[in-house]
């Protein structure tokens, strides 16, 4: 038997669906911090099928859609010194300020090349002594240890032209921000499946505990996140808040400890900005002095330029769950995907995007 | 060391000659080609003409399932094929960097004779410029085809009328895979071969058998979905088409599924989407399934009245979401 | 966010195992993986790196509770 098949099976997701239907009673609203959850409930079309009630709200979890205007500043300014800037695909359209991304860095003259790892930016490294690569470090505690363990990798082989600039943010610092965030009116949390692999179930007790609030982690399969779906509104009826591990098969409920020890020998908490939600205090990754040598902001001496925030974008409350992407003003009208004011709108799995693009 | 092509090679000097008499005259040679005039004499072409021009500029250069040269045959033939014709004449044009591999481009100059003779086109006129190392990425081709109208009329992306049904010709996004696997900084090991193929022969044989045919096109560059938007907006229709019954291969699916692409987007340089009256499909699904260029043929979904050029996909799950156009290129993604 | 998907381990050279899906091989590291895997065993991989082993029998459990949950056929 294929497992995965069975948790991508129509008929299955179409009994828990009606099971769904059949449990709801008038609203809940659910949010999913995580990207990949988005971009899985709009493509699968869940989205569409979720009864009357169901309402589905994208949170922060794309780490591309939470990366400040500053923080793209920072990225922008080093594409203009003499190095080779590494990054993943995803970050390479988002505007920073006046319009510009990387994208535009790259039709300037700057050097930049879309990795799928950081390894491979490490690689091009070792293959060109001459020149001083920078991978852009973005992503929550999944992406993290990856790069740390590039890092960790760099400076066994004593590589001297290889750094990283780090904007990683961590996803139960933010949780709490928006949990603690009066304005908020959510009945359920869908936690992400593959930061949980990596931190466990523990680090969202405090969201059930202290805030009342169900919350589940789940895959990436249909079945996946219909059945976290179900689990949320059962804990409603009985009225009692719980954290959930529904992803057993992959998610420990200790994490990976492994993992865990070398984002942690490499990276140390900071403060971070968020778009949207500002500056929320330990949610972000440093390099430490330890492996100070390829931190780029070091190497390089960038800092955070201060940008000008932009006027009209509602991204911040898109983020929060206070309105939908199509109650922004500028939604399809002065932000579309061909021209994005907001990164959430940048992002193939920005919750605007993914509204725009998948909603009929 | 083998030899190097310099600027002398796109001089107009001796060297251009032998360039042109023993390398492209050699591989491509044909009555019209060996006159070497300044322009080709085209005689018994009869109108309607379909023509058609591309540039290619893919790298790499040599990809699993083909290479420059053929691919610059196969796609301007069967962007000239998709208006109902049979292709019969080509031009090509070469930019080639200086520093180029003789021996590359020997293989191309081969490669397209032998893609131009299997689809039975002639290269009857051609150009080539060297330029400066830098200037160009080893080397871009150019080519234009044309070719007689035989259907009447003739197929168009603004033909999709409600109740038509859509085919595919074959599995979606094998070249947009196969060109990906090779990418420095993603590089994967597949045994996926581009589809790069001449599909005149099949559709040709579709407007003689299968009955009127309303739109052929073959979705290239933004693949499927593009193409299926494309003639969404075209005819002011819209299009509903079935995810599950979209052929994908399997390695297409798993390389996509760890860049975080979706095939829709990927692609194609030896498939169409061929739009006719329900009656029709069933004939036209037989006679693409009995040739080699169809053999994965399959109905993914219809024409209807609905709202003006929109696309919409009915997933697995039985949910419907709109199958969108893309800003840009499909990028890798971790999230 | 993290897109992550399971891959077939087909082979593994000290911290480096080759993976597979649908035919696509790929190479991944093992440098954050929390146990020893090995040949057959299927993994999450993320931006080149395996994150976890996926425990094939914790996944049928989960489709047996849900089963139970909804009284309904699900593995035969």
């Amino acid at each position: 038997m294929n497992l995965l098949n069975k948790f991508r099976d129509p008929k299955l997701c179409q009994n828990l669906l009606s099971q769904i239907k059949e449990e709801l009673e008038d609203e809940f609203r659910f949010m999913e911090v995580c990207g990949t959850h988005t971009v899985a409930i709009f493509q699968s079309g869940i989205r569409s099928l979720l009864p009357q009630g169901m309402v589905h709200l994208s949170g922060p979890g794309c780490p591309v859609c939470v990366t400040h205007d500053r923080e793209i500043a920072a990225y922008l300014a080093l594409c203009e010194k003499d190095l080779l800037v590494a990054t993943f695909g995803d970050l390479i359209k988002v505007p920073g300020p006046g319009g510009r991304s990387l994208k535009t860095a790259q039709a300037e003259g700057a050097r930049i090349k879309v990795v799928y790892s950081a390894l491979d930016a490490l690689n091009i490294a070792l293959e060109n002594p001459g020149q001083r690569v920078v991978f852009l470090g973005v992503g929550f505690e999944t992406t993290a240890p990856t790069v740390a363990a590039v890092i960790k990798m760099a400076g066994k082989q004593g590589i001297k032209n290889f750094s990283v600039l780090s904007f990683h943010k961590l996803v139960p610092p933010a949780l709490a921000a928006l949990a603690a965030d009066r304005q908020i009116s959510v009945d359920g949390l869908l936690l992400p499946g593959h930061v949980s692999a990596i931190i466990g179930i523990k680090p969202y007790l405090f969201l059930a505990e202290e805030y009342g609030l169900p919350a589940v982690i789940a895959g990436f399969e249909p079945l996946d996140i219909l059945q976290a779906i179900l689990v949320m509104i059962r804990q409603k009826h009985e009225s009692r808040a719980r954290v959930e591990n529904n992803y057993r098969r992959v998610v420990a409920d200790q994490g990976n400890l492994r993992a865990m020890e070398v984002m942690d020998d490499v990276f140390e908490r900071c403060d971070a900005l968020w778009r949207g939600l500002g500056t929320i205090p330990g949610s972000g990754l440093a390099i430490s002095s330890k492996y100070e040598e390829f931190d780029a902001s070091k190497v390089y001496g960038q800092e955070l330029p201060l940008v000008e925030e932009i006027p009209g974008c509602k991204c911040g409350d898109v983020l929060k769950g206070l309105i939908q992407p199509d109650k922004c003003p500028l939604f399809d009208t002065r932000c579309t995907p061909a021209r994005p004011v907001g990164p959430c709108m940048v992002s193939t799995e920005g919750s605007c995007a993914a509204y725009h693009r998948y909603v009929l | 060391m083998s030899e190097r092509i310099t600027l002398d090679y796109g001089s107009g000097g001796r060297a251009s000659q032998r360039l042109v008499k023993e390398l492209f005259v050699r591989h491509l040679g044909n009555p019209g080609l060996n006159r070497l005039d300044d322009a080709a004499l085209i005689t018994g072409l009869e109108g309607p003409l379909s023509m058609s021009t591309d540039t290619f500029t893919v790298d790499p250069i040599f990809f699993p399932g083909g290479d420059i040269g053929s691919l610059a045959v196969h796609g301007t033939v069967n962007d000239v094929a998709m208006l109902g014709a049979i292709p019969r004449f080509m031009s090509c044009a070469f930019i080639l960097e200086e520093g180029l591999d003789m021996g590359d481009l020997n293989r191309i100059a081969a490669s397209m004779a032998g893609a131009a003779r299997d689809a039975g086109v002639s290269i009857v006129t051609g150009d080539t410029k060297v330029v400066p190392r830098g200037a160009v990425d080893k080397i871009f081709i150019n080519t234009t085809g044309i070719g007689s109208v035989i259907a009447n009329p003739s197929p168009s992306g603004s033909s999709a009328s409600p109740g038509d049904l859509i085919l595919v010709s074959g599995s979606i996004g094998d070249h947009g895979l196969a060109i990906l696997s090779h990418r420095q900084g993603i590089a994967f090991e597949t045994d996926i071969l581009s589809d790069s193929q001449a599909l005149n022969h099949l559709t040709v044989k579709l407007i003689k058998e299968a009955g009127p045919i309303h739109v052929l096109r073959d979705p290239t560059r933004g693949g499927l979905a593009t193409t299926l938007n494309e003639i969404a907006q075209q005819s002011g229709v819209e299009l509903l088409i079935e995810q599950e019954v979209i052929p994908v291969r399997k390695e297409v699916e798993g390389g996509c599924s760890f860049l975080g692409l979706d095939p829709l987007y990927l692609a194609n340089e030896g498939k169409f989407i061929c739009i006719l009256p329900e009656k029709s499909a069933r004939k036209a699904l037989e006679i693409m399934r009995s040739d080699p260029a169809g053999l994965g043929a399959a109905v993914i979904g219809q024409v209807r009245e609905g709202r003006k050029g929109r696309v919409i996909l009915r997933t697995p799950l039985g949910g419907h979401r709109l199958l969108d156009m893309l800003e840009g290129e499909q990028l890798p993604r971790i999230c | 966010m993290c897109l992550a998907i399971p891959m077939e381990i087909i082979s593994i050279e000290d911290n480096v195992a080759r993976v597979e899906v649908g035919g696509v091989k790929n190479q991944v590291r093992l440098d954050i993986i929390d146990e020893q895997a090995a040949v057959g065993d299927f993994v999450i991989v993320h931006a080149g790196f395996a994150l976890r082993k996926i425990d094939r029998e914790e996944g049928l459990e989960t489709l047996r509770l849900f089963q139970e949950g909804l009284g309904l056929e699900l593995i035969k």
